[in-house]
This record gives C-alpha cells, sequence and structure tokens, in this order.
C-alpha cells in the first residue's frame, strides 16, 4: 500500500472529546491515573473545570460517573478496557446499564496492540462483556476520523455507551471532511462478490489490504466496517452474506462473544452461511511489539490472508 | 415535624415495612427496621424535596446505597405521598414498580438504582460533584449499612469526596452491628468505624439512630461543616420496634409468616397508641 498517516485511535478520542467540550458545557470527563495514555489530558488542558482524576478506582469512577448523569451532565469515563470492561463491568452493568443511565464509557488499550504490556493489560473480553449489558451500544471505531466521529455520536445519543479504542498507530482510512457517523450503520467500504469480510476497529484497514491482494488473484472480497458492534446492523450483514454466501469476521478480541459471535448469532437465525472467525483463538496475549504480536497471533493483513485463503479453499 | 409527630409517622413506616415483606414473603425487614428513623426525618424534616415534583433538579438527592432495605424507603416515599401506601404490598410482585432492590425509572421519588453493595455511595458523589460544578445548593444523603463497609468501592468513593471537600455529602452508616453472617465485629470487623471516616477527612458525628432530638442535632451539625463532606455513624438496633426481630441476624432478609406478621403489627399497634396518649 502507499504512505498512509497513522494516527492510534485514542488520540481521536482525545481530540473528540476536546472538541465536544467547546460545544457542550454538560460533558465532564473522569479518568483513572491515565489522562496522559488515554488521552483525555487533552480535554483536561482545555477544560480542567470539568475534568476529574478518580485516582486508581475505576468501579468508584463509573459510580460517580453515573451520579453525574442523573443530573443531567454527560460523562465520559476513561480507563484502559481490560478495567473499564474487566474490572469495573459490575458497576458499568448494575449503576451504569440497569437504570440506563447517559454514561459514555471511553475504553482504550484495547486489544493485544496495547503490546509491551503484556498479557494483564491485553483485553480481549471487552466487546463479548459490553454487548450483553441491555441497552448498552458498543462502538468500536477503525481509524482516528471514526473514532473522533463515534465520541461526538456518543455524546448525542442519550444512554450507556461503550467506546473502544486502541493504543497503536492505525491507518487513518476515512476522510474527515465528509465522514458521517451514524450510531447502528455498517460501512461497505468495498463491494465484492466471492466473500464478505466483516471487520471491526484495527482491523478494517488490515482487510481492505487483504481485498486488495485478494483482487490482484481474481477473488473479489466486500469488506464491511462494523463500527457499532451493538446495535448491529444486521440487513447489510445479510445482504452482504446473501450475495457472497460466505463469511469472515475479523477483529481485535476474543472469537469468544465478540463481533464474531454477533455476527454469527445475526446469520445462524437468518441465513446460515459458513463463517470463519478470526480474532484471539481463546488464548492470552504476551509481550512484544504490537506489530510483532498482530503478526504472530494472525491479526495482521498476511495473517488475515492466509485465513481467509484457507477459508475460500476449504 | 416535631418529635411526636416524627416517632408516629416512623411507627406507620415500620407498619408499611413489615406489612410490604409480609406480603412479599421475602425482602429484608431487619435493616428496614433499623434505618425508620433515619428515613423518616430525611424524607419529613431534612430533605429538600416535593412528591408533586420528584424530578425537580434543585432537590436534595438521596442514594440508598444499601438498596436491600428497599421496603423502608418505600414505605417512607408511599407515606410521603410519593405514590400509595397501599402499593407496598405488591412490593417483590410481577409486574409491580416496587422491585427487590430500588429502580429509579419506575419508582416515584427514587434517586438512583441501587442494591449491589458499595455502589450507591459512587453515585451520591457524583451527585455532589455536579452541584458543585454547577454552583448548585441542593445536598445530596446516601444511606449505607455497616456491613456495606467492608466494600471496598466505599472507601474509594470516600477518598474522593474527602480529597473534593464534598460538604454537600452525608453519608450515613446504619450501624446496627449484623450483618447476615452474624455480628459484623465477628464476621470482618469493619470497626473503628469513625475513625475511617475521619482518615479519609470526613467530619465525623456518632448518633443515637432512634433518638430525634440527636438526629435533628447531627443533621444541623452536618449543615454548619464546611470544606469537608460529612459521615453520621447512627447506632442503631437491627429490627427494632418488632420485639422478635430485634438485635437477631436472623431477620436480616426473611419475611415474618402469618403469625409472625400479626405479632409485629401487635408490636406497632402498642407503640403507636402509647404514643398518641402522649
Amino acid at each position: 500500500m502507499s504512505e498512509v498517516k497513522k494516527i492510534a485511535t485514542r488520540e481521536g478520542y482525545g481530540d473528540g472529546l476536546a472538541e465536544l467540550g467547546a460545544v457542550n458545557p454538560n460533558v465532564v470527563v473522569l479518568d483513572a491515573d491515565l489522562a496522559a495514555a488515554t488521552k483525555t489530558g487533552v480535554f483536561k488542558k482545555a477544560f480542567p473545570e470539568r475534568f476529574f482524576d478518580c485516582g486508581i478506582a475505576e468501579g468508584n469512577m463509573m459510580g460517580i460517573a453515573a451520579g453525574l448523569a442523573t443530573t443531567g451532565k454527560i460523562p465520559f469515563a476513561s480507563t484502559f478496557a481490560m478495567f473499564a470492561a474487566g474490572r469495573a463491568f459490575e458497576q458499568v452493568r448494575n449503576s451504569i446499564g440497569y437504570p440506563h443511565l447517559n454514561v459514555k464509557i471511553g475504553a482504550t488499550h484495547a486489544g493485544i496492540t496495547v503490546g509491551e504490556d503484556g498479557a494483564s493489560h491485553q483485553c480481549n473480553e471487552d466487546i463479548a462483556l459490553m454487548r450483553t449489558i441491555p441497552g448498552m451500544v458498543v462502538l468500536s471505531p477503525a481509524d482516528y476520523v471514526e473514532a473522533k466521529a463515534a465520541v461526538k455520536a456518543a455524546a448525542e445519543y442519550e444512554g450507556p455507551v461503550y467506546l473502544r479504542f486502541g493504543r497503536a498507530a492505525v491507518p487513518v482510512i476515512n476522510d474527515e471532511a465528509s465522514y458521517q457517523f451514524e450510531i447502528g450503520k455498517g460501512l461497505v467500504l468495498r463491494e465484492g462478490s466471492d466473500v464478505t469480510i466483516v471487520a471491526t476497529g484495527i482491523m478494517v484497514s488490515a482487510s481492505l489490504e487483504v481485498a486488495e491482494k485478494l483482487a490482484a488473484e481474481g477473488i473479489s472480497a466486500e469488506v464491511i466496517n462494523i463500527h457499532t458492534i451493538k446495535p448491529l446492523d444486521k440487513d447489510t450483514i445479510l445482504a452482504s452474506a446473501k450475495k457472497t454466501g460466505k463469511v469472515v469476521t475479523a477483529e481485535e478480541h476474543s472469537v469468544i462473544g465478540g463481533l464474531g459471535s454477533a455476527v454469527c448469532d445475526v446469520l445462524c437465525e437468518n441465513n446460515p452461511v459458513p463463517v470463519c472467525k478470526i480474532g484471539m483463538n481463546d488464548v492470552f496475549g504476551e509481550s512484544g511489539s504490537a506489530a510483532a504480536l498482530v503478526a504472530k497471533y494472525g491479526l495482521d493483513a498476511d495473517g488475515v490472508y492466509r485465513k481467509v485463503k484457507e477459508f475460500l479453499n476449504k | 415535624m416535631d418529635n411526636l409527630e416524627l416517632k408516629i409517622t416512623a411507627n406507620e413506616v415500620r407498619k408499611g415495612i413489615v406489612t410490604a415483606v409480609h406480603s412479599a414473603k421475602a425482602g429484608h425487614p431487619g435493616g428496614s427496621l433499623s434505618a425508620a428513623d433515619i428515613f423518616t426525618y430525611l424524607y419529613f424534616e431534612e430533605m429538600n424535596v416535593n412528591p408533586e415534583d420528584p424530578k425537580n433538579p434543585d432537590r436534595d438527592r438521596f442514594v440508598l446505597s444499601k438498596g436491600h432495605t428497599a421496603p423502608g424507603l418505600y414505605a417512607t416515599l408511599a407515606h410521603r405521598g410519593y405514590f400509595p401506601v397501599e402499593d407496598l404490598t405488591t412490593l417483590r410482585k410481577l409486574g409491580s414498580y416496587l422491585q427487590g432492590h430500588p429502580c429509579m425509572q419506575h419508582v416515584p421519588g427514587v434517586d438512583m438504582s441501587s442494591g449491589s453493595l458499595g455502589q450507591g455511595i459512587s453515585a451520591a458523589v457524583g451527585m455532589a460533584l455536579s452541584a458543585k460544578i454547577s454552583g448548585k445548593d441542593y445536598r445530596t444523603y446516601t444511606l449505607l449499612g455497616d456491613g456495606e463497609i467492608q466494600e471496598g468501592q466505599v472507601w474509594e468513593a470516600s477518598m474522593f469526596a474527602g480529597f473534593h471537600k464534598l460538604d454537600n455529602l452525608v453519608v450515613i452508616v446504619d450501624n446496627n452491628g449484623l450483618q447476615i453472617d452474624g455480628k459484623i465485629d465477628e464476621v470482618c470487623s469493619p470497626y473503628p468505624i469513625d475513625k475511617k471516616f475521619e482518615a479519609f477527612n470526613f467530619h465525623v458525628i456518632n448518633v443515637d439512630a432512634h433518638d430525634f432530638d440527636a438526629l435533628r442535632a447531627a443533621f444541623a451539625e452536618a449543615r454548619q461543616t464546611k470544606g469537608m463532606p460529612v459521615a453520621i455513624i447512627a447506632h442503631s438496633v437491627k429490627g427494632k420496634g418488632v420485639s422478635f426481630m430485634e438485635n437477631n441476624a436472623g431477620w436480616h432478609g426473611k419475611a415474618p409468616n402469618d403469625e409472625e406478621y400479626a405479632v409485629a403489627m401487635a408490636d406497632l399497634e402498642r407503640i403507636g397508641e402509647q404514643l398518641c396518649q402522649k
């Protein structure tokens, strides 16, 4: 591929919050001692009176966010995905999800591209956890532009939203001037007729790369960007599956309970077709550079390409 | 309200608790009864609330962090006029808005859903923080169980409240000394409770939870406290008012059968008659 600009989606979170703060005085940002890493520091610098560091106490942070939301504030509670969805799961479920409060959870450093910190910090379970909570919207943007747009869309939506961002820089595939984000709307980024690749997060740009490579071999792959895991765009997925008859899912997340599972639910109930789920195969990650890890676990373009070829040759 | 009126009202609240739990054949009478005087004082004397306008943005807030004592809150709200007293007998039944634990979406007057212990105090801190951000002068009250403070989240929330000097927040601990598995100081002692809150930069007031003069003085002192949140450690009797439930951990989460219900109501009727003779 030609030279593309690479920016981490967490940068889109921070910049999106700062832009939002300027136009919406109800936005309050909370963090748990990770403001530099989650990029909420950008908001803190611009609006210090609406930024609160809760210290290393994620459960309490979720509860404070809930309390703020009951009074009309729009809190963004920010920490790593591991602690937002993992450690604070029950607070998110009971204090935010059950009363359906207008809290936004900004979860950065999701997936294995956390890199060197290793398995303890590489959350591959958050999509699964969050999508089981009734009424929770789950967003997983693919690039910086989409991340920023997702932050604004989340603020406009009334209800709890989980936003998933990554640590590592990924290609910017959307044009900021023209990009429009609609919660629940899958985006067909490339049309094809032989196989559908349904991807989310950082796997979207990798999937586009794979589709390009397949095209050179005469294989026509359709690529769908699912930036909203819940509510899932069933129509777009079903229409594509009907056309291609074969579906690959790609996510930087466990193959259990994430995008792949959500897509399988829809296909099984409506139009069963063969599916190949690409993700973390029920294993923990490990320390290493983000690039080395995605290569080892088959979550880079080469890995996805190999899996798609195996699947098509079955 | 004067003390006699408060006592009469609290006695009616206790009847509501026992009646609701008996009707539900499940629920938590012990901790509801120990907190009945606190509930009554808050809703009939202390808090700026209006049942005609339960969502008023400037109202005082209350979070029942010990959410299992919903019968106590519901009975108080019903007697305060938020919903019909007769509805208390629908507690915990299919289709009732009076869920086993408070649900803010369905019960008028409930400011926060709660029930999973340790979480309500954090929401109360968020409400108090919001008032500080917006320059509003409403106050936030939250009631915790003494067993509940074994939850670490209580201290996360307390650290934040003390650090941010949330003097518009009052944390009340219903110190009845009993939890499901027995005495709190035999299960996993949280004592000294007052010293712990002091260490988190709270102004701490110890009070007899069943003495309205003492409660009046404590809440007045809380209002006068500036620059730090207040913790009121309310020393109470679990099951207060019902002879066979008093100081008995077995009545933490058990409903009286028909015979027991009759005895309980007779106890409360007798107390009510004595009050009316005063």
